[in-house]
């Protein structure tokens, strides 16, 4: 009885769903919109595109009113060098819509850069579709900056008064119940093993920053805040750049043994083995930072596109799916963010711990 | 994109897939025949997983 109960409710809910189909169907056959499914999915491109990149002030959201553009957040400082030092506030800029006058300069943003133009605003492009116009030296305290800012000072402040806490009384509190196990496990699964008892505590440092802001900034890019740090490929190349400088510069004798003359080969291989291994030393930091880069930035844009398929439905069998399927990848990207962040830190420890390795007998 | 792009993306993922797949499989059954060693090879796993990954993404984003 149960079973025919449930039959039929499941082809009353398949019916429901291919009418649901038909009508979406008529509705198309009656206005065909090529034109305007063709705009809208430009427009998403555009949006994850735009998302993708640094910008110079730190908006939320944009809604438009009266054929105007109203951004909700707040503009940051843009730094130039074009003979001499220019501070000005981004807001000049007004998201690219104005040209900023500073000291007789005119600059306007183009594709997310800066160029100097004239009082128009004028941007000469090549066949190529590329600014021709002159660029001025570039340091402004953009969005990113100011996220690697803010979580620093968040990170400074947070472990500051968990180690205060710990002089105090040996047993965790607050923020250290949550964190104490991670810090563990940062300690005894993956320093230990990898580096080795006598060595580990130089490294310990290193390892706890890079994994709790590679997390930390991570987890942020999943929040509706619109921050992503870790899938711009300067960031990563910065991380993994100070993991390339820490393995170099505290290696024994035993790692550069092994690079340049490796023990245990006959010597034709030993000349054959030398570049070979001398570029590797080079292609695992890059490794490390093509592998974090890549991961949060398909992670990204898999994400954006799914939650622009609602808007290409356009019906609530569509949307419902690509929700649901948003709502499964978000939790995925929740691991990933994790992941991520201890791959970095894991393969960090075993480079350092390559480095600082004893000699044994092969 | 053009399509020899796309075929040589799709090649990727499709080696990329079969490689972390056999080493989820291979790490299944070494946990299975070894269960009190299952952390060293978690972390193997994830090791050389993550390796395979980084390569994925560099020839993807040459494709």
């Amino acid at each position: 009885m149960l079973k025919e109960i449930s039959t039929k409710a499941f082809a009353l809910f398949l019916l429901m769903l291919s009418f649901g189909m038909n009508a979406q169907e008529e509705v198309h056959e009656i206005a065909p919109q090529h034109e305007g499914d063709k705009d809208l999915k430009t427009e998403i491109k555009d949006y994850i595109n735009h998302h993708l990149q640094d910008s110079y002030d730190f908006s939320l959201y944009s809604y438009e009113e009266n054929g105007e553009h109203h951004y909700v957040g707040f503009p940051l400082p843009v730094i130039l060098w074009d003979d001499g030092l220019k501070i000005f506030s981004s807001s000049k800029l007004n998201h690219g819509e104005s040209v900023a006058e500073v000291d007789g300069n005119y600059y306007k943003v183009f594709h997310g850069k800066i160029y100097k133009t004239d009082a128009q605003g004028t941007i000469n492009l090549d066949e190529e579709h590329h600014a021709t116009n002159e660029k001025p030296l570039d340091f402004s305290f953009t969005k990113n900056i100011f996220v690697i800012f803010a979580v620093s000072l968040f990170m400074v402040l947070m472990f500051a008064s968990m180690a205060k806490s710990y002089k105090k009384n040996p047993l965790p509190s607050g923020m250290g119940r949550f964190l104490e196990p991670l810090v563990l496990f940062i300690r005894d699964d993956i320093a230990i093993p990898n580096i080795g008892k006598k060595h580990y505590r130089k490294y310990m440092g290193f390892l706890l920053t890079v994994f709790f802001f590679v997390w930390i900034i991570n987890l942020l890019g999943l929040t509706p805040l619109g921050v992503n740090v870790t899938n711009n490929i300067a960031v990563t190349f910065a991380l993994a750049l100070m993991t390339y400088l820490l393995t170099t510069f505290t290696a024994n004798k035993n790692y550069w043994k092994h690079i340049f003359w490796m023990p245990g080969v006959p010597w034709p291989m030993k000349i054959i083995l030398a570049p070979i291994e001398l570029l590797g030393t080079f292609i695992k930091p890059f490794s490390l930072m093509i592998r974090l880069y890549a991961n949060i930035t398909a992670g990204h844009i898999v994400l954006m596109s799914i939650i622009g398929l609602m808007f290409i439905f356009k019906n609530w069998l569509g949307s419902s799916l690509s929700f649901g399927l948003a709502f499964v990848l978000a939790l995925l990207e929740l691991l990933v963010a994790a992941l991520q962040a201890y791959i970095f830190t894991m393969l960090s420890a075993l480079y350092f711990g390559m480095a600082k390795e004893e000699h044994h007998d092969h | 994109m053009t399509i020899p792009n796309i075929v040589g993306a799709g090649l990727i993922v499709i080696g990329a897939g079969l490689g972390i797949g056999r080493i989820g499989g291979q790490a299944m059954e070494a946990i299975a025949r070894q269960p009190e060693a299952s952390g060293k090879i978690q972390t193997a796993m994830l090791i050389a997983a993550a390796l395979i990954e980084g390569i994925g993404f560099a020839a993807l984003f040459a494709a």
